[in-house]
C-alpha cells in the first residue's frame, strides 16, 4: 500500500501514529527515571540512618493523610538561598526508605526536608493547633483535631512488616512486636510532631 | 554509576537526539510531491496545500541538535564528565563529613561544582563582615546599627518562630524584650543560650508531692500572692509552707535561679500565664520549655549577631 516509510504513512494511521508517540515519550522515561531505579548511588541508605520508629511512622501517614505535602515541599534543593534557610541540600540517601517519598513541588509554606529539632515540641504543639497562636502572619490551617484523637496502633505492626519484606527497611522482630504498644493510647498529634522532629536528622 | 546504566543513559540520549535528525531531514527531503500544489486530501471543502516547513522553524530545530549536542559535551551525561568536570552539587555523599570531604575533593581536582562555587563565592563577600562582628564584643556591637539590622534579620528568619518578630514572645516562649531571663541576661548566657540550646530544665508535675488537689492550691496561692495578688491568707501560709519543696530551683524567696532556668515568680512576669488556672496548671502538671541550638545551623558568627541583638532589646 505503502511504497516507504514516509510521515504521509504515519500521518493517515492513528494507530501508528500513536504507537510511535508513545515509544517517543517513553525514552525519556527510559533515560530519565528506570536508571536511577537501579543505581546504587540512589538507592544507598545515608550512613547512621534509622528506619522511623512506630510512633514516628505513624505520623508520617498522618503527615499523608492530612496533605501536608500540597504546601510543604521536603527537597532542599542545592542553591545557597535554600541551604542558608533550610539546611544542607537533601540527597537521595534520605528518601530511600520512603514509600512514597514526600517531595512535594509546591511551596505555599516552608520546606520541611531538615525542621527536625528546629523547634521544641511545644511549639509543635501549639503551632498545630492553631498556627496564628505563634506565628501571626501564618497561612497555615489549625489542625485543632489531631490532638483529640488517640490512635490504637492495630494497624501499626503489619506497616512496618510491609516496609520491612517489601521496601528492605531494617526493621528488626523487635520493632514489629513493640509497635502496637509504641503508638497505643497515643494522640495523632503525638505521632506527627515525632515525624516531624525526625526529618533530616539522619544527615550527620 | 555502573558501564551498563552509564551506556544506557548516554545510548538513549543519542537515539533520542539523532532520531529528532533523521525525522527532520525525513521531513525536508519527502517534499511528497510538488510544493505549493494542493494535497490530494480534502475535508468538508478545505483543501492542504502542499507546503514545505517553515525556514525559520527548520533552521531553530537544526540549532536545537546542535545546542543539545554541545552542551552535553561540555556539561557531561551519566559517566561522561566533560572538560570542566562540572555538577551542580556533590550529591553521591553519604554523611556530613563525607559532603565536606566532598568539598575538598573536588576543588583539588579542579572540577566545577556550581554549589560549591556559589557558596565560595558568599563565603568570601560575607565571612569578612561576620568575622569583623564576630571579634567585636556584644555590648558593642549592640550599638552599631549596622549589625543591629543584621541582628534583626537574622531574628526575623530563625527566631520570630517562637520569640515573635518583635522579640515579645508569646505564651510559652520568653519575651526578650523585657530584661526578664530564665538563664541569665548577661552577654555571655544570652550568646550560650543561642549557641547550645536549652533544654535540660523542665518543670515536674507536683501534684503527687503536694497531696493532690488542695495542696496544688496552697502553693498557687502563696505563688501568686509573691507578686502581690489577692488571695486567700489561709492558703498562702499552708503554701508557703510546702514551697520549701519549689525552693530548690525558684530559690527561698521565689526570685527564681538562672543556673536552673527556673522563673522569678515575684515580678509578676508569666511565661504560661499568671491566672490561678495557668499557675494551677504549672505546678500540677509541669512544664517543659525546650530552646534548639542553633550552633551548627548558623554558626558560631552569626550566633554573636543575633545575640547583640536581643542584648540591645533590653540594653538600650
Amino acid at each position: 500500500m505503502f511504497k516507504k516509510f514516509n510521515h504521509e504513512l504515519v500521518e493517515k494511521n492513528a494507530g501508528l501514529l500513536g504507537l510511535l508517540a508513545i515509544v517517543a515519550i517513553s525514552f525519556g522515561t527510559l533515560v530519565e527515571i528506570t536508571p536511577q531505579l537501579f543505581l546504587s548511588e540512589t538507592n544507598t541508605p545515608m550512613k547512621n540512618m534509622k528506619p522511623y520508629t512506630a510512633l514516628q511512622f505513624e505520623g508520617r501517614d498522618i503527615y499523608i493523610r492530612e496533605g501536608c505535602v500540597q504546601c510543604h515541599s521536603q527537597m532542599i534543593r542545592p542553591f545557597r538561598h535554600e541551604t542558608e534557610r533550610y539546611g544542607h541540600y537533601s540527597l537521595a540517601g534520605e528518601s530511600v526508605w520512603d514509600h512514597p517519598f514526600l517531595w512535594g513541588s509546591k511551596r505555599t509554606g516552608p520546606d520541611l526536608a531538615r525542621v527536625g529539632g528546629r523547634y521544641s515540641d511545644a511549639w509543635h504543639v501549639a503551632h498545630l493547633n492553631d498556627p496564628r497562636a505563634v506565628v501571626p502572619e501564618s497561612n497555615m490551617p489549625g489542625f485543632p483535631w489531631l490532638a483529640q484523637t488517640t490512635m490504637d496502633g492495630e494497624l501499626t505492626a503489619k506497616k512496618l512488616s510491609i516496609f520491612r519484606d517489601y521496601f528492605d527497611v531494617p526493621y528488626t522482630d523487635e520493632d514489629i512486636a513493640g509497635a502496637k504498644d509504641a503508638v497505643k493510647g497515643k494522640t495523632e498529634l503525638d505521632a506527627l510532631i515525632a515525624y516531624l522532629q525526625s526529618l533530616g536528622t539522619h544527615l550527620k | 554509576m555502573s558501564t551498563f546504566w552509564s551506556s544506557w543513559i548516554i545510548g538513549g540520549t543519542l537515539i533520542v537526539i539523532l532520531g529528532c535528525a533523521y525525522i527532520l531531514r525525513m521531513v525536508i527531503v519527502d517534499t511528497m510531491g510538488e510544493e505549493g500544489k494542493e494535497m490530494p486530501h480534502k475535508f468538508d471543502g478545505i483543501v492542504e496545500m502542499n507546503n514545505p516547513l517553515p525556514k525559520w522553524w527548520t533552521y531553530m530545530f537544526a540549532i536545537s541538535i546542535v545546542w543539545g549536542i554541545g552542551y552535553l559535551a561540555l556539561y557531561g551525561v551519566a559517566n561522561y564528565e566533560g572538560p570542566w568536570q562540572w555538577k551542580s552539587a556533590n550529591k553521591i555523599v553519604y554523611s556530613l563529613a563525607e559532603s565536606k570531604a566532598a568539598v575538598l575533593a573536588e576543588k583539588e581536582k579542579g572540577a566545577i561544582i556550581q554549589y560549591d562555587m556559589e557558596m565560595a563565592m558568599a563565603k568570601e563577600t560575607f565571612d569578612p563582615i561576620f568575622a569583623a562582628y564576630a571579634a567585636k564584643p556584644i555590648d558593642v556591637l549592640a550599638k552599631d546599627p549596622e549589625a543591629i539590622k543584621v541582628g534583626q534579620r537574622l531574628f526575623i528568619q530563625n527566631c520570630s518562630q517562637c520569640h515573635g518578630s518583635d522579640a515579645r514572645g508569646q505564651r510559652g516562649f520568653p519575651n526578650l524584650t523585657d530584661n526578664d531571663w530564665l538563664h541569665g541576661g548577661s552577654m555571655e548566657k544570652i550568646k550560650e543560650t543561642i549557641m547550645h540550646g536549652r533544654n535540660s530544665t523542665a518543670m515536674a508535675s507536683w501534684s503527687a508531692v503536694l497531696g493532690g488537689e488542695q495542696g496544688v492550691k496552697e502553693v498557687v496561692a502563696y505563688v501568686r500572692s509573691l507578686s502581690g495578688r489577692k488571695v486567700n491568707a489561709k492558703d498562702a501560709t499552708a503554701g508557703k509552707a510546702k514551697f520549701g519543696i519549689c525552693a530548690g530551683c525558684h530559690g527561698i524567696d521565689g526570685k527564681g535561679m538562672h543556673v536552673m532556668g527556673a522563673p522569678n515568680l515575684t515580678d509578676n512576669i508569666w511565661l504560661y500565664g499568671g491566672s490561678e488556672r495557668a499557675i494551677t496548671d504549672s505546678v500540677a502538671n509541669g512544664r517543659i520549655g525546650i530552646m534548639p541550638a542553633w550552633k551548627d545551623i548558623l554558626g558560631h558568627d552569626k550566633v554573636h549577631v543575633i545575640s547583640a541583638y536581643v542584648y540591645s532589646l533590653s540594653n538600650k
